[in-house]
């Protein structure tokens, strides 16, 4: 794909979908490369922009290391904030195995 | 629409500071509504009847006492359901959050509690606020006031429909790319959207972070003030807060336009937009120009990609804000044998369709080989549009265009194609770009009897004036009906 060449293929949502940890059913996977690929050739239209020598702007405000004063405040309660959780163990946030399968 | 509780907000907040009116019979008097009309127009996810009866309860005591308990003593209130309250259900419309009860409240929340106010409810939203018709709910659209077969807009539709149906006198919403003043615009109501940094977004549950910003719903411009004037000022809280105190709004309110430049934007007058809603912008800059203000059209060009550029900017900055879903800390859980199983689980039970759309949007357009094509040029757009203000704003003090292209469309027109529904921000969206402020009057109504908003757009900090063409358009619709501002 070019600048905005080429369209968003089913692969390329499909891949997409991996990387935001989503899992798509076949349909699901069809109806969105259609939508996903009507919005981009829309989008398409800033291809007509010149912006070169552009600054890209990633933030309306130009503030930069915002700092406070290094002081202790109170936090947020530890028991409301684990009761929130789907899963707790020694007060910690309970997670099922991280590599593998289950022994 | 008539049996309401009528007052306006200052109006009431002003009686129950003399001792005239209590709190507590004020809140009676808009659960009533609420009960008589909601189950029709669907505003609110959760009332918060008991909290709400509690602290007006104790606003009465404190007048009792002697004490003011603040400007918005007693006022109901709305808030959009991606505001944090503290033990109170928070669900962004969605079912990732459905049983997540925060444990804070968001900087808007307290200030509001400060001032006197009473948060009633919590209102209905397009999932996560990507919408622009409260139709991508978890738990079902709200319908418009003034034509239930009608959406209310999005995605603050909830609390603009509350405020359009009298459920409350006062609204908040968050506007991302035109979720305050879209819904106010389609529900005849006030709406605004505040300079970037002005409102802090502590406690807003986050969607895009460099065009997400807090702002009031409210029956009038004054009201509208009132309210933005208690949840405005900077918060150590928020590290994108504006340093300094909340703008005064109200002294200045009634100082009119004369001699204001006022600019017509060309860009967002032709295609695409409904001939009635045009002509209601051709009269609202007759009604300036009546009122002392010099309107001249103004061309501000690349506003005209700004749906473009916002489009690949808050769905980039949205994929990564909604990472933080991952069925570990609070929210649903969908179990499964590995923690990447189970976020891959949790997130797709979790997640609505325009969610995962956006989501997947985003991730393209950052990931590798196309981010430079995709996010990175619409970041150089940005500059363009943010530029092209900047020149207008040298001619000009202020500028007018509609707040949307037509009137409030039927529920289901736009679900099943997302740049149909996209194309309704077009007006909107280059404010949250530009990161200056907005606000949506109600001026008249269009061919179909609907509402029908004109938009006034001010410079950075601009608001004071802002508010003031706000307050002479509102004026001007009352001298034409021959009655009070429309609630």
């Amino acid at each position: 794909m070019g600048a905005m060449g080429g369209r968003i293929s089913r692969d390329d949502v499909a891949y997409v979908a991996g990387l935001a940890r989503l899992e798509l059913s076949e349909d699901e996977l069809e109806l969105f490369t259609g939508q996903l690929a009507a919005v981009l050739d829309h989008a398409a239209d800033v291809e007509a922009l010149d912006t070169e020598g552009v600054v890209p702007t990633a933030h309306p405000l130009p503030l930069v290391n915002v700092l406070r004063d290094d002081v202790v405040r109170p936090g947020l309660d530890r028991d409301e904030i684990l009761g929130a959780a789907p899963a707790v163990e020694e007060q910690r946030f309970r997670v099922p195995p991280v590599l593998g399968e289950l022994p | 629409m008539g049996e309401r509780p009528n007052l306006a907000a200052t109006e009431i907040a002003a009686a129950v500071r003399a001792g005239e009116r209590r709190a507590a019979d004020v809140v009676d008097e808009h659960l009533a509504v609420i009960r008589e009309r909601d189950g029709e127009i669907h505003a609110f996810l959760t009332l918060m009847d008991e909290h709400a009866r509690s602290a007006a309860e104790g606003i009465d005591r404190r007048v009792a006492a002697g004490e003011d308990p603040g400007p918005l003593a007693g006022v109901p209130v709305a808030l959009k359901d991606n505001l944090c309250t503290r033990g109170v259900p928070t669900t962004c419309s969605s079912r990732i959050l459905e049983h997540w009860r925060p444990p804070y409240d968001a900087t808007v929340v307290s200030r509001l509690v400060a001032a006197g106010a009473v948060p009633i409810g919590k209102t209905n939203l397009d999932e996560f606020a990507m919408g622009s018709s409260t139709e991508n709910s978890a738990f079902g659209p709200t319908r418009n006031p003034h034509d239930t077969g009608r959406v209310p807009g999005g995605s603050s539709g909830g609390s603009a429909a509350a405020v359009a149906a009298g459920f409350a006198p006062l609204g908040l919403g968050s506007d991302t790319g035109g979720s305050i003043r879209q819904p106010a615009g389609l529900c005849g109501v006030v709406g605004v959207k505040p300079t970037y940094g002005m409102v802090s977004r502590y406690g807003l549950v986050a969607f895009a972070s460099s065009l997400d910003q807090i702002g009031p719903l409210a029956p009038t411009v004054a009201d509208a003030a009132a309210l933005l004037e208690v949840i405005a000022g900077h918060d150590p809280l928020d590290s994108t807060s504006i340093p300094g105190p909340a703008p005064a709004l109200r002294a200045s309110l009634d100082q009119g336009v004369d001699g204001l430049r006022v600019g017509v934007i060309t860009e967002l007058l032709g295609e695409g937009i409904a001939p009635d809603v045009r002509a209601r912008v051709e009269a609202a800059a007759d009604a300036l120009a009546a009122a002392g203000a010099k309107v001249e059209e103004a061309s501000v060009p690349a506003v005209g990609f700004g749906l473009s550029a916002y489009y690949l900017i808050a769905p980039a900055e949205a994929s990564s804000n909604l990472a933080r879903y991952d069925g570990v800390r609070y929210g649903l859980r969908v179990e499964a044998p590995t923690t990447g199983a189970m976020n891959v689980a949790t997130r797709t039970a979790g997640f609505g369709p325009e969610v995962k759309r956006r989501i997947m949007m985003g991730s393209f357009v950052l990931s590798s080989g196309y981010y430079d094509a995709y996010y990175g040029k619409a970041q150089k757009v940005r500059t363009l549009i943010i530029r092209d203000f900047a020149a207008a704003y040298e001619t000009f003090d202020l500028l007018v265009c509609p707040t949307t292209p037509t009137t409030a469309f039927p529920l289901g027109a736009k679900v099943s194609d997302p740049l149909a529904m996209y194309l309704s921000d077009v007006c909107t969206i280059p404010s949250n770009l530009s990161g200056d402020p907005a606000i949506s009057v109600p001026f008249g109504r269009g061919d179909d009897g609907l509402p029908v908003g004109v938009q006034v757009l001010a410079p950075a900090l601009g608001e004071a004036p802002m508010f003031r063409a706000a307050a002479v358009l509102e004026h001007a619709m009352a001298g034409a009906a021959g009655e009070g501002p429309s609630r």
